[in-house]
């Protein structure tokens, strides 16, 4: 890409949320509401609270769990996602349990993780994987199942078996499923990582802002809204990033399959 | 000559809700050491479930198969596939390199020999300087001339050809022809190729294996009586290539209407290799 073309390109994605945050800006400078602060006061507020140790102290560690969050579902999905996909009495047997377990939304798990887990680290950490699990099974179920018979058909003709057809053929077809579910399970864990620190809790970014509101800290609180929106921005990039790299395969299969043949 | 495939009996049914549907009959047959035997027959007659059968992917429903004298219960290690979907059989998440390589780990052959027998395999192809492309980077024939590779590099004793060159244009299909005439020269191996072209059939065979409509037997066994060495010009242009060819085409054309009849006499000259 040429620097032309790229400069274009980052005015694109950055055009509108910077037109935005003008509109944002002039609207509620005069602003006299005690709910509604100048984003000015706001921005003040967020280079104050944030800048300092609260980064360290109460944002990292939600960042941490729910990393940790993720990365037991991730670990738990992908594992029964491919014993489920593998076999299709496994699947029926267990496909009315999950659909139901699936339907019960995560937060009203809470008090449950609660008696179970206490209120720390645990608990929150349990509260994020129950969400972010389904999708990522799910999906990998689908991807495990939709494998190539002809790619199966080669591993038996040469060979491949047990770990390396695992991991050659299993894991591999069903990477871009299973990303997707991944995707799917950031967006739910965010939601879960906030709300599981509005319950007992004593740090994190959930927390902190409930504190704010409590204590009518109102550009703080703003604030704090902020950062957890340039947060999901990040991770979600992030996770693009991860993406593009870890199925440069399929993205260019795909490619090659609508060009001309 | 020894026996190197042997099928007996060979007999597969499918059975599905309600219905079943018998797809080879009874077939009996048996390839030599270092011989390139052609199976051709009607659309839909059951050549590939033949082929799947002796690759041991598929389970016969009655009659066995043998390689070099053991019986065919899962796929062997010494026999490798060429399957028709070049595009599915290649693992796209992989280079060209790691794809031929693979069944070598699985093989248990060391990190040198390995590297050996990609690299010979993919210079016998004719593919010295794609070994870091993905498979689908790379054109159709290309892509098949990998999957030859991967079979090749696999030093299997048998080679199965499950109708390769179906899906590739009719000028690769010339070059891809003639490679795999050219290694089965140079290798020896024993090569079964399936393909629904007579022309392929007559032009690559040692022996062409006519099969009945679907459920088949084996309507005739044909010996080619053409010179060794096969030119897409020279042995196209043969009058015996003509003849035989004709031959196959009548045989099929027969098979179609009437399923597995007796065969007709021999083809003039037959009986007198090299007239």
């Amino acid at each position: 890409m040429n620097p032309a073309a790229a400069a274009r390109r980052v005015l694109l994605a950055a055009g509108l949320p910077l037109a935005l945050l003008g509109l944002w800006w002039l609207a509620s400078a005069d602003s006299q509401s005690f709910y509604l602060p100048p984003l000015r006061d706001i921005l003040t507020a967020f280079a104050d609270t944030w800048l300092g140790g609260r980064l360290a102290d109460d944002v990292l560690p939600s960042v941490v769990r729910l990393l940790a969050g993720l990365a037991v579902a991730t670990v738990a999905g992908v594992g029964l996602g491919v014993l489920i996909g593998s076999s299709p009495r496994l699947r029926a047997t267990l496909e009315p349990v999950l659909e139901f377990l699936r339907a019960i939304p995560p937060p009203v798990l809470v008090p449950i993780f609660i008696l179970v887990a206490g209120i720390g680290t645990t608990m929150k950490v349990l509260v994020i994987v129950s969400g972010c699990l389904w999708p990522i099974l799910l999906n990998t179920v689908e991807g495990v199942r939709a494998r190539d018979e002809v790619l199966e058909d080669t591993c038996r003709a040469y060979g491949i078996r047990g770990t390396a057809r695992l991991r050659h053929l299993v894991l591999r077809s069903a990477s871009p499923q299973i990303l997707t579910g991944m995707r799917q399970a950031l967006a739910i864990g965010i939601i879960l990582m906030v709300i599981s620190e509005m319950f007992a809790a004593s740090s994190g970014l959930g927390f902190t802002i409930i504190q704010f509101q409590r204590g009518f800290a109102i550009p703080e609180m703003w604030s704090g809204i902020l950062l957890l929106g340039l947060l999901g921005v990040a991770l979600s990039l992030a996770f693009r990033g991860f993406e593009r790299r870890a199925l440069a395969w399929y993205h260019g299969l795909r490619r090659a399959e609508r060009g001309p043949s | 000559m020894s026996k190197t495939l042997e099928v007996r009996g060979l007999r597969k049914v499918y059975q599905g809700p309600g219905r079943s549907v018998e797809a080879l009959a009874d077939l009996t047959f048996s390839v030599a050491a270092s011989e390139l035997v052609c199976m051709v027959g009607p659309s839909g007659c059951g050549k590939t479930t033949l082929l799947r059968c002796a690759a041991g992917l598929l389970e016969p429903t009655a009659g066995e198969v043998l390689l070099e004298g053991a019986p065919v219960a899962g796929p062997p290690p010494d026999m490798a596939v060429v399957f028709q979907e070049y595009g599915r059989s290649l693992f796209p998440w992989m280079t060209v390199r790691a794809n031929v390589e693979l069944p070598l780990r699985s093989k248990g052959l060391g990190g040198d020999r390995r590297r050996r027998l990609v690299t010979d395999a993919l210079a016998a192809v004719g593919l010295e300087d794609v070994h870091d492309a993905y498979p689908w980077q790379l054109s159709g024939g290309m892509q098949q001339r990998v999957a030859i590779a991967r079979a090749v590099a696999y030093e299997p004793h048998v080679l199965l050809m499950d109708e390769p060159f179906a899906a590739v244009d009719a000028q690769t299909r010339a070059e891809l022809e003639d490679l795999v005439h050219s290694l089965w020269r140079r290798t020896g191996v024993t090569i079964v190729f399936v393909t629904h072209d007579i022309d392929e059939a007559v032009y690559l065979g040692q022996r062409v294996l006519v099969l009945s409509s679907s459920p088949s037997v084996v309507q005739e066994d044909l010996p080619v009586d053409l010179p060794g060495e096969r030119d897409q010009l020279a042995t196209r242009s043969d009058p015996r290539f003509t003849q035989l060819r004709g031959h196959v085409y009548a045989q099929i054309q027969q098979a179609k209407r009437g399923g597995g009849q007796p065969a007709p006499p021999s083809p003039e000259g037959a009986a007198a290799p090299g007239s």
